[in-house]
């Protein structure tokens, strides 16, 4: 499994592997986890309409899902309680769901963006998710302070000046990005489960917030190889597995 | 400047005013009681001085650069969170020294794991030891028992002795009594 055909795509969903579940420990805190899906939604949705109007698919998951994490805050006001990540969710799967049934490229793309083929990962994803990843780790490092206290002391962090942006709408911003990321590499659901089921179960675990994010980030990696492994064994689509590997070690561990 | 904090004819409110108009001059190192009867306007006086509530006439000065912490009723929401309560301490730069022994033994606990008054008394205490100037504290001793209260008074007197200035909303007189420099008792709304 080593030659480059695989080793590519299995770096470009380690890379993910390690920034995912971080990712999604302080999606947790703001009680944002349906974001994941809607963001992912919102890309898949942005890559084939790119695929139909002659973009690169990259390009446009990354701009709709970057849009949307950058425009969510003018709406807040009338969106609150997550109804604005459902209506991204339901309008990113609507979008999704109609170019891929007029447009036979956009339904091949739709195919693998919904069932989730890592293995199809060349050198240039790989770079960009590594790249982007690195620079998504230092940001929630940046921040990670000041998104805990904004949750737990919203007046303080208020009355000490600490603005929304870059903490809240950055954080936003980088939330979409990075879901764009994954869910060009790893599918809608590939991409989800590794937001979604490592910090749940480290929020369980977990003595205090820095073990949280050890945990989360060891149940990632877990999972995430030994997924990689068995759907490369077994010849089944990537996504899936991930999905499947990780629920049960949401039944063992929770 | 000789004040922290002077409030003239001041009227807060939400949609409409909730307070009669109240003047107040706060120094450095002085503690003043806010009470009176649930309605008045007590917690929405605070909400004010912290730039939360609307202003409807009057005004409030203070001192450039001050810096301001509050605590309000509201409970963090900490439940299912991994957070330890010397990291909750570390948030607000808060210092875990003189912390009463019950509580300093369980500060590397979840704070989802501890008592409904631990947990009152640790979030409490990492607003009151965050650097700040001006601390505003609205019904402090709520979920305490009275080690805990007898501890909070102490320590509030230590904590304007080396300079801070405090407004504190309370129902419980004793604990008023036995805390402040002066006391402001509000009465009902009469604006229109």
């Amino acid at each position: 499994m080593w030659s480059d055909l695989f080793l590519v795509p299995f770096l470009t969903g380690l890379c993910l592997a390690i920034v995912l579940p971080l990712l999604g420990c302080y999606l947790r805190l703001r009680d944002e986890w349906l974001a994941a899906l809607a963001y992912s939604h919102v890309a898949a949705a942005g890559a084939l309409l790119a695929l139909v109007v002659a973009i690169p698919p990259a390009v446009g998951g990354i701009a709709a899902a970057g849009l949307a994490g950058a425009g969510k805050r003018i709406f807040a006001g009338r969106l609150a309680g997550g109804a604005s990540y459902a209506l991204l969710l339901l309008g990113g799967w609507a979008v999704a769901v109609l170019l891929a049934a007029n447009h036979p490229m956009a339904e091949r793309l739709g195919h693998a963006l919904f069932d989730g083929q890592l293995y199809f990962s060349g050198n240039e994803q790989l770079w960009l998710v590594a790249v982007c990843g690195l620079i998504a780790l230092l940001i929630l490092r940046a921040l990670s302070k000041h998104l805990l206290l904004a949750h737990v002391y919203p007046d303080f962090f208020r009355i000490r000046g600490l603005r929304a942006w870059p903490t809240q709408g950055g954080f936003d911003l980088l939330a979409a990005l990075l879901l764009a990321l994954a869910t060009m590499s790893m599918g809608v659901m590939g991409a989800f489960a590794l937001v979604f089921i490592p910090p749940w179960l480290a929020f369980r675990r977990a003595r205090n917030w820095r073990s949280g994010l050890r945990l989360a980030l060891l149940i990632g990696l877990l999972a995430y190889v030994t997924a990689f492994l068995v759907a490369l064994s077994l010849d089944q689509p990537f996504g899936p597995v991930l999905a499947l590997v990780l629920i049960l070690a949401g039944l063992v561990i929770a | 400047m000789s004040f922290l904090l002077q409030i003239k004819q001041l009227v807060a409110g939400w949609q409409q005013p909730a307070t009669q108009p109240v003047d107040l001059t706060l120094a450095a190192g002085e503690i003043v009681g806010l009470t009176g009867p649930n309605g008045v306007g007590k917690s929405t006086l605070l909400a004010a001085l912290a730039g939360r509530a609307k202003v409807f006439s009057g005004s409030i000065e203070q001192r450039p650069g001050l810096r301001l912490a509050l605590q309000t009723q509201d409970v963090p929401p900490v439940d299912g969170l991994p957070l330890s309560g010397r990291e909750l301490l570390a948030l607000t730069g808060a210092t875990a020294d003189r912390l009463p022994p019950w509580l300093a033994e369980r500060l590397d606990l979840r704070l989802d794991r501890l008592s409904g008054g631990q947990r009152h008394y640790l979030a409490l205490w990492a607003i009151l030891q965050a650097p700040a100037d001006l601390v505003l504290l609205d019904e402090p001793t709520n979920n305490l028992d009275a080690a805990g209260v007898a501890h909070l008074t102490a320590h509030l007197r230590e904590r304007a002795e080396a300079g801070a200035g405090m407004i504190v909303v309370s129902h419980d007189a004793a604990f008023v009594e036995g805390v402040c420099d002066r006391v402001l008792v509000l009465g009902a709304c009469n604006v229109e």
